[in-house]
């Protein structure tokens, strides 16, 4: 067994689709135990970079190790270290919750009762055994999410790839979702998250690379990159439109630019810091201004991607991503 | 993402310790064999029939249509009487019923192919054509099905088979073998072509012309040279043959051997191609 520290190193990963680079030269490294999150809007290669990761794609140039094995060479040895949740859920819609997990059990080697314990043993700890004889088609898209997470941890993967565990879940699946996540790293499982939500990686993610037209563009922890988006806004509401020139005077001298907004009550001003943020709202009131409510924007993924690249992240996705 | 949930009200939330505990909790087993693997996925096909048995129509009322209209609308005209034309043509009908069914094994994977589930098996540490093996031996219980359905129609119209009993069985037991090759062309079909609907139009394209072309209805001495230079060639005029020879008691080592030959070539050409499609898929 390879003690190597890194989970994932690749470089210069290259995947063509007859006429289209869905990845044009990928570098990634990962540390074991760590959850890295790879960010970037539809089609920016983030699937096809997993599956190359997961031995489903062979890369067109580039090389790869997955916790020490070359992802062509020696993709057996890759398979039997990690598990996938694709971005389609992973399970088989026709047969109900249970049987799902036995089979994957079955296929991983348990004999039949203890492929059976072991299923058990995850729908109650996932919250789905009512669900279990119901045929997952029938699932909401939480549950089904639920069910493929099990599955990709009937037997303890070293490596997990998530890709886009929350696309389409409501807020509370989804702070479901993430709550197994942080227990999967609390046991020291190491993660590759793709997401396309900034927040997400945020929460979950150690370390980050963005990705856009098949290239990492950035890379960091998610306050560097936060940092080098020139962080968040203070959004302000006033109680009286006629007083937002008076309110522009005063937020342009604590915090720097600001930008009217297109609501005639409404404006904004770069800034991170939430001290700074309050000290300025404080000056607002005292100089007079009624203040009708504010508060201290997050970068979007949009925002960073406008840093980042000059363009918004939806129009980064025009290729097609490659099922 | 499309189909509505059921459930009314919300589940309870996973525990994080519980999911902890769960993951703590089992060691890595030793790899599963090759065999095990491949029963396993043939489970998983039995367990669709079990949440959906209509699907075993196709298997059910086609064979009997064909045997019915067959044998009425054809038997006074080939054979003078329907009785004698039953004899004739039951090993052939029971031929061909088994072989259509052989081109849904290529639509089921077509249609498995457009669901994330294959990525999951793909990303297992499994014997690689697994998948596939295990799916065709589910089939061939369908096969079966089929196949029995013919005969015991075909004794309840009257047919008898001076092979007796063991000639029956045998026969059958060709006929399905023959079909676990051939549904090997279909699977390779399944992954070339875009959509199931591709692979339902190719695949009855070409087993339409290779079960009439041959001699299921008529025997080939009556037919004009050049159709019957096709129809001696035809793969399945020799399982027809084989098939024919066991259930009247008949059969010759040569026609058997030819048809397993035959199988065997099938087999060996396209698991290979198949499996090498799947794993790039």
């Amino acid at each position: 067994m390879n003690e190597s520290a890194l989970a994932i190193e690749a470089s210069g990963l290259v995947k063509r689709f007859g006429e289209t680079t869905a990845v044009d030269g990928v570098d990634l490294t990962v540390r074991r135990g760590s959850v890295y999150g790879v960010l970037g809007p539809n089609g920016a290669g983030k699937t096809t970079t997993i599956r190359m990761l997961a031995t489903l794609l062979r890369p067109d140039a580039g090389s790869a190790r997955v916790l020490g094995h070359d992802v062509v060479e020696d993709a057996e040895a890759v398979r039997g270290l990690m598990s996938l949740t694709g971005q389609l859920a992973s399970v088989d819609e026709d047969l109900t919750g249970r049987e799902n997990l036995i089979l994957v059990g079955r296929l991983l080697g348990l004999r039949r009762a203890a492929a059976k314990a072991r299923a058990d043993e995850l729908l109650g700890a996932f919250g789905i055994s009512e669900a279990s004889g119901r045929l997952v088609k029938h699932y909401s898209g939480g549950m089904r999410r639920r069910l493929d997470i099990a599955a990709s941890i009937v037997v303890t993967p070293e490596l997990m790839f998530l890709d886009e565990p929350t696309t389409g879940l409501d807020p509370r699946s989804r702070n479901q979702v993430w709550d197994i996540v942080r227990a999967l790293v609390a046991e020291g499982t190491t993660i590759l998250l793709c997401t396309q939500y900034l927040d997400e990686a945020d929460q979950l993610a150690d370390g980050i690379a963005v990705i856009d037209h098949g290239r990492v563009i950035a890379e960091g922890t998610p306050a560097q990159l936060k940092a080098s988006v020139g962080s968040g806004a203070l959004h302000v509401r006033l109680l009286d439109p006629e007083q937002r020139p008076q309110a522009e005077s005063v937020l342009a001298a604590a915090l720097g630019a600001v930008h009217l907004e297109s609501d005639p009550a409404a404006l904004s001003a770069q800034c991170a810091d939430a001290d700074r943020a309050a000290d300025a709202v404080g000056e607002l009131t005292r100089s007079g201004v009624s203040v009708a409510g504010f508060a201290l924007g997050q970068p979007t993924l949009d925002e960073v991607f406008l840093a980042l690249t000059g363009h918004p992240a939806d129009e980064a996705g025009q290729e097609e991503e490659a099922a | 993402m499309t189909a509505p949930a059921t459930h009314d009200r919300p589940l309870p939330a996973p525990e994080a310790e519980a999911v902890r505990r769960a993951l703590s909790s089992t060691p890595r087993p030793p790899r599963a064999g090759a065999l095990s693997a491949a029963l396993t996925f043939g489970w998983r096909g039995m367990l669709k029939v079990k949440h959906v048995p209509e699907q075993l129509l196709d298997v059910t009322i086609t064979p009997v249509m064909f045997t019915l209209m067959f044998t009425y609308l054809f038997g006074g005209a080939i054979s003078g009487s329907t009785a004698e034309y039953l004899q004739f043509i039951l090993p052939g009908i029971l031929v061909m019923s088994v072989l259509f069914t052989t081109v849904y094994s290529g639509i089921a994977l077509n249609t498995d192919l457009t669901r994330g589930v294959v990525d999951r098996f793909r990303s297992l540490p499994v014997w690689r054509p697994a998948p596939l093996v295990g799916a065709l031996l589910g089939d061939s219980v369908r096969y079966l099905v089929a196949g029995t359905v013919i005969i015991v129609l075909g004794v309840a119209l009257g047919y008898s088979p001076a092979g007796g009993a063991d000639g029956v069985v045998a026969a059958l037991a060709l006929v399905v073998v023959f079909s676990f090759a051939l549904s090997w062309v279909f699977t390779t079909m399944g992954l070339l072509l875009r959509s199931p609907n591709a692979v339902m139009n190719a695949g009855f394209m070409s087993i339409f012309p290779l079960t009439f072309l041959s001699n299921v209805f008529v025997d080939e001495e009556t037919l004009p040279s050049g159709l019957r230079a096709f129809v001696d060639v035809n793969p399945v005029t020799h399982l027809v043959d084989a098939s024919r020879g066991l259930m009247e008691g008949t059969a010759r080592a040569g026609d058997i051997l030819l048809v397993l030959g035959i199988a065997l070539a099938i087999t060996v050409v396209f698991v290979p191609i198949t499996t090498r499609l799947y794993r790039k898929a």
